[in-house]
C-alpha cells in the first residue's frame, strides 16, 4: 500500500527499521567462516549448473578419448570407461544430480509442508488418518522402500522424483505438524478462525509465515538427504539412468579402479561430500541464527 | 520500620547498565544510587522498561545476557561487587542475597520435588546437610502457613497452586538466611485472594528474620504495604525517593503524581435502555471441557444490552474465560443458549454467518499471541476490512486511517509497521482497532489490561470508554482486577467455580449488604494505605475465617 513511507516518515525518536534486504546483507556480513565457506560452494556449484554448457569443453555424452585416461593436457580429469572426459561429466552431473534433487524437495516440502499444517489445523480425525499414514510410511526403511517402489514403476526421472519426494515428505509432514501445533494454540489463529477465514487462508497467511525458520533449515537438510539418496540409487543402477550424467553412477562406472590406486572415482565421490558438506555448514548457521530469535513470536 | 540497626548493608552509586541491540549499546540504567540498610525494605517502582528488574539484578552483581554494568558501584556489606570476582559473587548468591523471581511456575525445575530444590543452596553454600535442610523447610513452610508442611515440600512444582509455588519460592530464597532479598513482581501473576496472602507472608518472614529487601513491581497499593522506602524509576533514571508514607501523601514529581491519579479514571455513563431487547442474552448455559466431566459453568444466566459494559470477575479458573469461549463459539455449551438482538446464536462458531461473526469480536488478553508476528499493521487492521466490508485499494486505506486515529495512533508512522515494532500498549490498540474494523456491536474484552502497567492500562481504558460512546458497543469486560471493574462496569457479575454468586448494577454489587465472596475479593483488593494489609489480616483474624484457606483448594 503506502509502501513509500515505510522508512522516510519514522521520526529519530524511533529506533531505525532497516528493510528486510538490508538486515539479510548484514546478517550475511556477519556469518562465520564455515558459513561464507558453505555459501561459496553453493555459488559455485549453482554455476556449474547453470551455465554447464558452456563451461564443459565436451558434449556430455560425447566419447573424445580411450578409455580410462589419466589426467593430461586436454582432459584435465581424465576420461571414463568408455572415453568421455570425466571433468565434463562432472560439470553435467552438477546440473543432472542437483536439479533432480531440488525438484523433489521442493515437491517433499510442498506435499509434506501443506498437509502437515493443515493436520495441525483441523485436528481430530484429519489429523489421526493423516499421521498414521505418514507413521505407516516411515515404517520402512527409505532406501529400500525406494528400490522397491522404483523396480516397480520404472526408473524414469519423474517417477523417481514422485518416489523419492514422497518418501522425504513424511519427515516434513512430521515437522511441520510439530511446529504448526505450537502456532495453532496462538491468539491470532482463533481471531482468524472466529473471524471465520478458510482452512487454506490461516494455513497460508497465518501459520506458514510463522514456520518458515524452521522449514527453511529443514529444507537445506532434507535437500542434502534428497540428493544423497538420489546418488545412493546411481549408484545401485536405479536411479538417473545413462547417459545422463550422474555423480552417484559416475562413482559406481569407475569404482572398479580404485583397487589401480587411480582416484578418478574419487572425484564425483567429493563433488558429492563437498556440496553436502557446504549446504550443512550454512544450515548450521542459520539454525542457530533462528533458534536465537525465537522469543520473537 | 523493623530497622533497628542502621547498620548499611548495599549501597549503588551512579550505576549504568548498558543492553546490546539494534549493534549499538543503548544505557538502560543511568546513574541510579540507592543504599540499603539491614532489615529494611525498598520498593522500586515503574513502568516496564523503567530498568527495575535489571537495577534488581544488579544488586547481586549480575547483568543478564546482553547487557553489561558499565559504571558506577554496587557495595554489598563492603564487597565492591562490580570489580568482584565470579568466585566472590557466587559465594554471595543464594547464600547471602537470594532472588524471587515473577513466575515461580517458570522458574521452578518441573522435574525436581519442591524440598530438593530448596536444599540444594544450603548444601551447595557447604550451611547444613540434608536433613538439616529438610527439617528447615518443613519449619519454613509450617512459619509461610503452607497445607501440610511436613509433605508439601515432597511434591513436584506442578502439584501446588500457584499461590503455594510462590509462597514456596520465598521459604526458598530464606533457605540460607540471607541478607538480603531480591523480589521482582512476586505477586503480578496471582489473584487478589491469593496475592494478599502471599504479601502477609513475605512481610512477616522479611520482618521475622530481619533480612533486607528490595521490591521491584508496578503496583502502587502493594509496595505501599512492603516498603520502608520507595524509589520510583522510569526510563532508567531516578524520579524520587523518600519514605513511603510522604511518598504516598506528597509526592514531589509531576510524573510520581501521574502514576498515582492513575486510579481515579472512572467512565462516563451511559443511558441504558432497559426496557430494550438484550444485545446479548446469556440464557441457563452450563459446559464441560471435552474429556473431563467438571462443570465448568453452571447454569449461568445475564443479559447485556446496547452501550452497556459488563464485567465478569472472579479469580482465576471461576470460568470467565471459558464463558467468553462459549459466547464466540468455540466451546459448545452442554446445556443452555446464547441470544443476540433476540436471536438463538448457533453453538458452533462455524455455523454462524459473516454477519453473527462480524458483530461479536474479541480483544485478547495478550496483544503479544493475538496478532501475527509476522503481518505488518495494515494487514492486521486491513483483513477485516476486507473480509466482511468487501473495501479495497482508496477506500480500504482511508479507513485504515481513520480507524488508526480513532485508536489514537499516527497511521503514516505505524501502519507498515511489524507488532514487534510496537510497545505493549500499542499492540493492545492494534487489537482494538482490528475489533472495530468489523464494525461490531458487541466486543468481548478478555483481560485486556492485565498486562499492561497502570498508566497505559489507563489510556487503554479510557479508549474503550470513547469508542462506547461513539459508536454504542456493549462490552463483556472479564478480569479479575476490581480495579478495572469499578473504573469501567455498569453492572457486575461475580462468579465462583462455574457459578454466578451475585450480579446486578455495580453500585449495588460493590456497596453492601455484600455477598460473602464478593466481600472477599473487594477486601483483597490492596489499598494505598500502608496499614491496610495489617488491619485486613487483623479483621480477618478477628472473624475466625483466615483467608489463607482459600488458595489451599
Amino acid at each position: 500500500m503506502n509502501q513509500s513511507n515505510s522508512t522516510s516518515n519514522d521520526s529519530s525518536m524511533l529506533k531505525p527499521t532497516k528493510t528486510r534486504m538490508q538486515r539479510f546483507f548484514s546478517e550475511l556480513l556477519k556469518a562465520p567462516f564455515s558459513a561464507k565457506l558453505g555459501m561459496l560452494v553453493i555459488v559455485v556449484y549453482v554455476i556449474a549448473a547453470v551455465f554447464a554448457p558452456i563451461i564443459a569443453p565436451y558434449g556430455e555424452s560425447e566419447i573424445v578419448g580411450k578409455k580410462y585416461m589419466l589426467a593430461n593436457d586436454s582432459f584435465i580429469l581424465g576420461t571414463d570407461n568408455l572415453g568421455r572426459d570425466t571433468f565434463t561429466r562432472i560439470i553435467y552431473g552438477a546440473r543432472n544430480t542437483v536439479g533432480i534433487a531440488l525438484i523433489t524437495t521442493i515437491y517433499a516440502f510442498l506435499l509434506g509442508g501443506l498437509t502437515g499444517i493443515i493436520a495441525a489445523v483441523i485436528g481430530g480425525w484429519t489429523d489421526q488418518l493423516l499421521s498414521r499414514t505418514v507413521d505407516i510410511l516411515m515404517a520402512i526403511p527409505a532406501l529400500i522402500f525406494a528400490m522397491l517402489l522404483l523396480s516397480i514403476f520404472g526408473t524414469s526421472v519423474p517417477s523417481l522424483i514422485l518416489i523419492i519426494g514422497l518418501l522425504d515428505a513424511t519427515r516434513v509432514f512430521r515437522l511441520c505438524r510439530a511446529v504448526s501445533l505450537n502456532v495453532v494454540v496462538m491468539d491470532f489463529v482463533e481471531a482468524a478462525k472466529l473471524r471465520g477465514e478458510k482452512i487454506g487462508w490461516i494455513t497460508i497467511r497465518e501459520i506458514l509465515p510463522c514456520i518458515s525458520a524452521p522449514l527453511a533449515a529443514e529444507f537445506g537438510i532434507r535437500f542434502c538427504f534428497v540428493f544423497l539418496t538420489i546418488s545412493a540409487l546411481s549408484f545401485l543402477g536405479l536411479g538417473i539412468q545413462p547417459p545422463t550424467a550422474d555423480w552417484g553412477s559416475m562413482v559406481r562406472d569407475t569404482a572398479d579402479l580404485i583397487s589401480f590406486e587411480d582416484y578418478t572415482p574419487l572425484v564425483p565421490a567429493a563433488a558429492i561430500a563437498i556440496l553436502t558438506l557446504g549446504v550443512n555448514f550454512v544450515v548450521d548457521w542459520f539454525l542457530h541464527k533462528t533458534s536465537g530469535l525465537k522469543d520473537e513470536f | 520500620m523493623s530497622s533497628d540497626n542502621n547498620e548499611l548493608l548495599l549501597e549503588v552509586k551512579g550505576l549504568c547498565i548498558e543492553g546490546y541491540s539494534e549493534d549499538q549499546w543503548h544505557q538502560i540504567v543511568k546513574g541510579v544510587d540507592f543504599s540499603l540498610n539491614r532489615g529494611e525494605i525498598l520498593g522500586l517502582i515503574g513502568e516496564s522498561g523503567a530498568g527495575k528488574s535489571t537495577i534488581g539484578i544488579a544488586a547481586m552483581g549480575f547483568a543478564k545476557p546482553g547487557c553489561r554494568i558499565h559504571g558506577g558501584s554496587i557495595k554489598f556489606d563492603g564487597l565492591e561487587l562490580t570489580t568482584a570476582t565470579e568466585e566472590e559473587k557466587r559465594r554471595l548468591r543464594g547464600a547471602r542475597i537470594a532472588y524471587v523471581a515473577q513466575s515461580a511456575a517458570a522458574s521452578f525445575n518441573p522435574a525436581h520435588r519442591l524440598i530438593d530444590q530448596f536444599s540444594e543452596p544450603v548444601i551447595q553454600h557447604g550451611i547444613g546437610n540434608r536433613e538439616q535442610a529438610y527439617a528447615d523447610a518443613k519449619a519454613l513452610y509450617a512459619k509461610i502457613k503452607m497445607p501440610n508442611p511436613d509433605t508439601i515440600g515432597f511434591r513436584y512444582p506442578h502439584q501446588v497452586s500457584g499461590g503455594q509455588l510462590q509462597r514456596a519460592m520465598t521459604a526458598m530464597a530464606l533457605a540460607c538466611r540471607p541478607d538480603l532479598i531480591i523480589f521482582d513482581e512476586p505477586t503480578t501473576a496471582l489473584d487478589v485472594t491469593t496475592q494478599i496472602e502471599v504479601l502477609a507472608t513475605i512481610k512477616s518472614i522479611v520482618d521475622q528474620f530481619n533480612t533486607a529487601a528490595i521490591y521491584i513491581t508496578h503496583d502502587l497499593a502493594v509496595v505501599a504495604q512492603m516498603a520502608d522506602k520507595i524509589k520510583v524509576l522510569r526510563n532508567g533514571e531516578s524520579v524520587e525517593e523518600s519514605e513511603t508514607r510522604s511518598m504516598l501523601c506528597d509526592p514531589q514529581q509531576d510524573y510520581t503524581k501521574s502514576l498515582w491519579a492513575v486510579r481515579s479514571f472512572r467512565k462516563t455513563e451511559q443511558t441504558i435502555d432497559a426496557a430494550s431487547t438484550p444485545l446479548i442474552k446469556i440464557e441457563n448455559i452450563s459446559a464441560i471441557y471435552p474429556g473431563t466431566s467438571k462443570l465448568v459453568l453452571k447454569d449461568v444466566n445475564f443479559e447485556i444490552r446496547r452501550n452497556e459494559t459488563v464485567a465478569v470477575v472472579g479469580e482465576s479458573g471461576s470460568g470467565k474465560s471459558t464463558l467468553a469461549r462459549v459466547i464466540t463459539g468455540l466451546l459448545k455449551p452442554v446445556q443452555g443458549s446464547i441470544h443476540f438482538e433476540g436471536e438463538v446464536l448457533p453453538a458452533d462458531y462455524r455455523n454462524r454467518d459473516h454477519k453473527q461473526l462480524q458483530n461479536i469480536q474479541m480483544i485478547y488478553q495478550m496483544a503479544d499471541t493475538a496478532i501475527n508476528p509476522h503481518h505488518k499493521i495494515c494487514d492486521i487492521i486491513g483483513r477485516p476490512l476486507s473480509f466482511y466490508l468487501g473495501m479495497e485499494g482508496e477506500q480500504k486505506n482511508r479507513r485504515l486511517r481513520e480507524l488508526m486515529e480513532m485508536i489514537e495512533m499516527d497511521p503514516d508512522q505505524y501502519l507498515n509497521r511489524l507488532p514487534s515494532e510496537l510497545s505493549g500498549g500499542q499492540k493492545q490498540r492494534i487489537c482494538i482497532a482490528r475489533a472495530l474494523a468489523a464494525n461490531p456491536s458487541f466486543i468481548i474484552c478478555d483481560e485486556v489490561t492485565s498486562a499492561l502497567d497502570q498508566l497505559v492500562a489507563e489510556g487503554i481504558l479510557r479508549l474503550l470508554d470513547r469508542l462506547q460512546q461513539e459508536f454504542n458497543l456493549a462490552y463483556l469486560f472479564i478480569t479479575h482486577d476490581l480495579a478495572t471493574v469499578s473504573a469501567i462496569a455498569d453492572k457486575v457479575v461475580v462468579m465462583l467455580q462455574g457459578e454466578v454468586v451475585e450480579q446486578g448494577p455495580k453500585n449495588e454489587v460493590f456497596e453492601p449488604p455484600f455477598h460473602e465472596y464478593t466481600e472477599l475479593l473487594l477486601s483483597s483488593v490492596p489499598e494505598m494505605d500502608p496499614d491496610w494489609m495489617t488491619r485486613v489480616i487483623a479483621e480477618r483474624q478477628a472473624k475466625g475465617k483466615g483467608g489463607l484457606e482459600s488458595s489451599g483448594n
